[in-house]
């Protein structure tokens, strides 16, 4: 496609995206191949990647050597991290958060998934769905992917036959429909793909023309970034206060300004908005990026809000519209993925971080343990291991400000802490 | 939802978006931070950032630098006169203090002080207290950084742990650590060379003059571009050319700015910020291969950097 110019961006939108699938699948290629064709792998990157795979005896050169960072890593061959990619097309700047898709890996699928909007599951051609392909599907779901691409990969390994691809496609839709997937609001394109060959990533090719519908470079142009998405509920969690009293500027006394990122909804000066814990309510004065005055900001904006009378808010507290406010709540339901070596304990007190707030927590309750395969409930065991995924009940010692993840996925968020390691322990989602 | 909602921030609103928050969660999550400052252009960009994050306010942490002691003097001036124009506290920290206490040890006279950085580096983190260091690393930058968080935990020997890095999901950052640990907060993590350049011009930053094309003794060593006769602040002279060596004067600038003698400027005639952005769009060498020598080594070596305490 000639439109690719690896010109720089501008004026546009950014999308994050996530893949899923293992190399066999063809991810790295896939990767490899969206780098390559927006002209982001460099010459001296591609030189060091050829003298690597000749040094591991290879004739070709490993895109997966890309995508597979560190030396730990590439010692033993495998992903077993995150890793970030960017790229850009000139109209648009992606990054990738590229995730292993084995079943130990399932904390690393859901961190990655966590800030992506749109997920690409890879499905062998020859092989079609899998378990693994259930299991990648389940958790973007899970973690609020609205987009979801199912790319259809290796189709020159079974002659291009849009017969086989018909299949499979109706195999994952029966599949998606068992899941509810699309009843959950996701939406679900397919997309036939060679990635060794080129078919139907950013080029057509000439293999396929029995598939009218968009390439995958076109499906990933076309979705749409997160903010122009997120439920209209205006959500200002306060991270920081400024209050510089002693500067020398005397007019600067009296200023208080609330510093947060608008996590959804947009707020306008004039607004009446509430302090929550607190319920006092006041009105937006004025809105401010350093010294640059809007009249209205929307989701994503980093700001400072001020009020018109002077209320107490500090850190961890919410600005909301006074219209529409959440209900401070002393108890939660949520899905966890636990993410640390050491097993849940339910006798311990957790810190649970939710936006810019912290909470002591105990654990209540295990309802059920999710089966990733097959999305079965199953009875709960008093404890939670690496990579399981639970519906637990937690008591709080301090009031959080919460919608469900399934509305809001950034006041439906939070992440478990240890307090003992600091370590980042589990990864909750909250449940309606 | 209006139809104003729908409109998408431009990914350099959404960068700088994202930034400014990360910024602020360090400003209320840890005690007592740092921003690490050296005049380049990524630490020039997290400045503005601040400025967006934290005015009418002072900034709620000092700036630091850890000079080599082999800066090029056009980026030291620039350095302190950014830091004087901001009213911000400047903090220098040296190599050649370390090496006079002895906690730097050179193998030789010459030998490229950019991987001592880190010593003196934690040595200032251990002088003040800091619990947290604000940089200016990337992930498109290297292998290695690719998979490191956002807010990264060092232990007390400053060391960081690739494989036992703490989990980071959606924007809820954990900057917690005990005493003698810290965290390193990278604000423009997700930023690109492209990005920087982008931004650099949107809001018409001003930067150290060799970022621009200038005239340059250099000679050609191991198939890379090498400054030469370079003089540094204290009136010393240094990179001279080895015996044999032809010097030539020829036009380039710097695409990276660090220790003059790991440090190889590039061939351009880019002399406006918007030439370095068409520049930057159509090279065909990555950003440090053209440039780091430090890390043409092997295929690893800024992870071993970075265990051992880097940035």
């Amino acid at each position: 496609m000639s439109k690719i110019e690896n010109l720089p961006v501008h004026n546009d939108s950014l999308l994050r995206f996530m893949t899923c699938g293992s190399v066999d699948d063809g991810k790295s290629t896939l990767i490899g191949r969206l780098l390559f064709d927006t002209k982001t792998i460099l010459a001296d990157t591609l030189t060091q990647m050829e003298r690597t795979s000749n040094k591991r005896g290879l004739d070709v050169v490993d895109l997966s050597l890309l995508t597979d960072g560190l030396q730990a890593e590439r010692e033993q061959g495998i992903t077993i991290d995150v890793a970030y990619r960017y790229f850009s097309t000139g109209t648009r700047k992606y990054i990738i958060a590229d995730a292993p898709g084995h079943e130990q890996y399932t904390r690393n699928m859901v961190t990655a998934a966590s800030t992506a909007n749109l997920a690409i599951i890879l499905i062998d051609a020859r092989k079609g769905v899998l378990t693994q392909t259930r299991r990648h599907s389940y958790l973007a779901q899970l973690v609020g992917i609205p987009h979801i691409v199912v790319a259809i990969n290796k189709m020159d390994l079974v002659d291009y036959s849009q017969a086989e691809y018909e299949r499979i496609r109706a195999s994952y839709l029966e599949f998606a429909e068992q899941i509810g997937l699309q009843r959950a609001g996701h939406d679900i394109t397919f997309v036939p793909m060679s990635a060794l060959n080129g078919d139907m990533l950013v080029d057509r090719g000439t293999s396929m023309p029995w598939y009218q519908g968009p390439t995958m470079l076109e499906l990933l142009e076309s979705a749409p970034a997160a903010h122009s998405e997120q439920h209209e509920s205006f959500r200002f969690p306060v991270q920081f206060v400024c209050r510089p009293h002693a500067s020398d500027n005397p007019e600067l006394h009296d200023f208080r300004g609330f510093m947060g990122r608008i996590e959804s909804g947009d707020i306008t000066v004039g607004d009446e908005v509430t302090a929550l814990p607190s319920g006092l309510s006041s009105k937006v004065k004025s809105i401010q990026i350093g010294e640059e005055k809007l009249q209205r900001a929307i989701t994503e904006q980093s700001v400072t809000i001020l009020l018109e009378d002077e209320i107490d808010i500090s850190r961890g507290d919410m600005i909301v519209k006074k219209s529409d406010a959440p209900e401070p709540v002393k108890q939660i339901n949520a899905m966890v993925c636990w993410l640390s070596e050491t097993a849940l304990s339910p006798a311990r007190t957790y810190i649970i971080r939710h936006t810019t707030r912290e909470s002591k927590a105990k654990v209540g309750e295990i309802a059920y343990k999710i089966d990733v395969n097959t999305t079965e409930k199953l009875s709960a065991e008093g404890s939670l291991s690496m990579n399981d995924i639970a519906s637990i009940s937690f008591k709080l010692a301090q009031p959080l400000m919460v919608d469900a993840y399934t509305t809001n996925r950034a006041t439906g968020a939070f992440i478990i802490i240890d307090e003992s390691t600091n370590n980042t322990v589990g990864a909750g989602m909250i449940q309606a | 939802m209006t139809t104003l909602t729908k409109q998408p921030l431009s990914h350099l609103d959404w960068l700088e978006a994202e930034a400014i928050h990360i910024l602020r969660e360090v400003a209320g999550q840890c005690a007592n931070p740092v921003l690490l400052f050296s005049g380049g252009k990524d630490s020039l960009c997290i400045l503005r950032l601040a400025e967006k994050a934290f005015r009418p306010g002072r900034f709620p942490f000092p700036l630091m630098h850890i000079d080599t002691g082999h800066n090029y003097q056009e980026v030291i001036n620039f350095r302190d006169q950014r830091a004087a124009e901001l009213g911000e506290r400047l903090i220098v920290r040296s190599v050649e203090d370390s090496i006079k206490r002895g906690s730097v040890v050179l193998k030789s006279a010459d030998e490229s002080r950019n991987k001592h950085q880190s010593v003196t580096l934690l040595e200032g983190i251990e002088e003040f207290g800091f619990d947290c260091c604000i940089g200016g690393a990337r992930r498109d930058e290297e292998k290695a950084r690719a998979k490191e968080r956002i807010m990264s935990f060092r232990d007390e020997f400053g060391q960081w742990d690739p494989k036992n890095q703490r989990p980071e999901l959606w924007n809820l950052y954990n900057a917690r650590s005990h005493k003698g640990e810290n965290i390193r907060a990278f604000p423009i993590s997700n930023w690109t060379e492209m990005d920087v350049w982008q931004y650099i011009e949107r809001e018409q930053l001003e930067l150290p003059s060799i970022y621009f094309a200038h005239n340059r003794d250099i000679v050609m060593r191991n198939g890379s571009i090498f400054p030469v006769n370079v003089p540094l602040t204290n009136g010393e002279v240094i990179n001279q050319p080895k015996p044999g060596e032809e010097v030539q004067n020829i036009q380039v600038r710097f695409r990276t700015v660090g220790d003059i003698t790991c440090t190889a400027p590039v061939i351009s005639d880019a002399d406006t910020l918007g030439k370095i952005v068409l520049e930057t769009a159509t090279t065909t060498i990555t950003e440090r291969g053209a440039t780091r020598l430090d890390d043409q080594t092997s295929d690893a070596s800024m992870e071993q950097r970075k265990k051992e305490g880097y940035f």
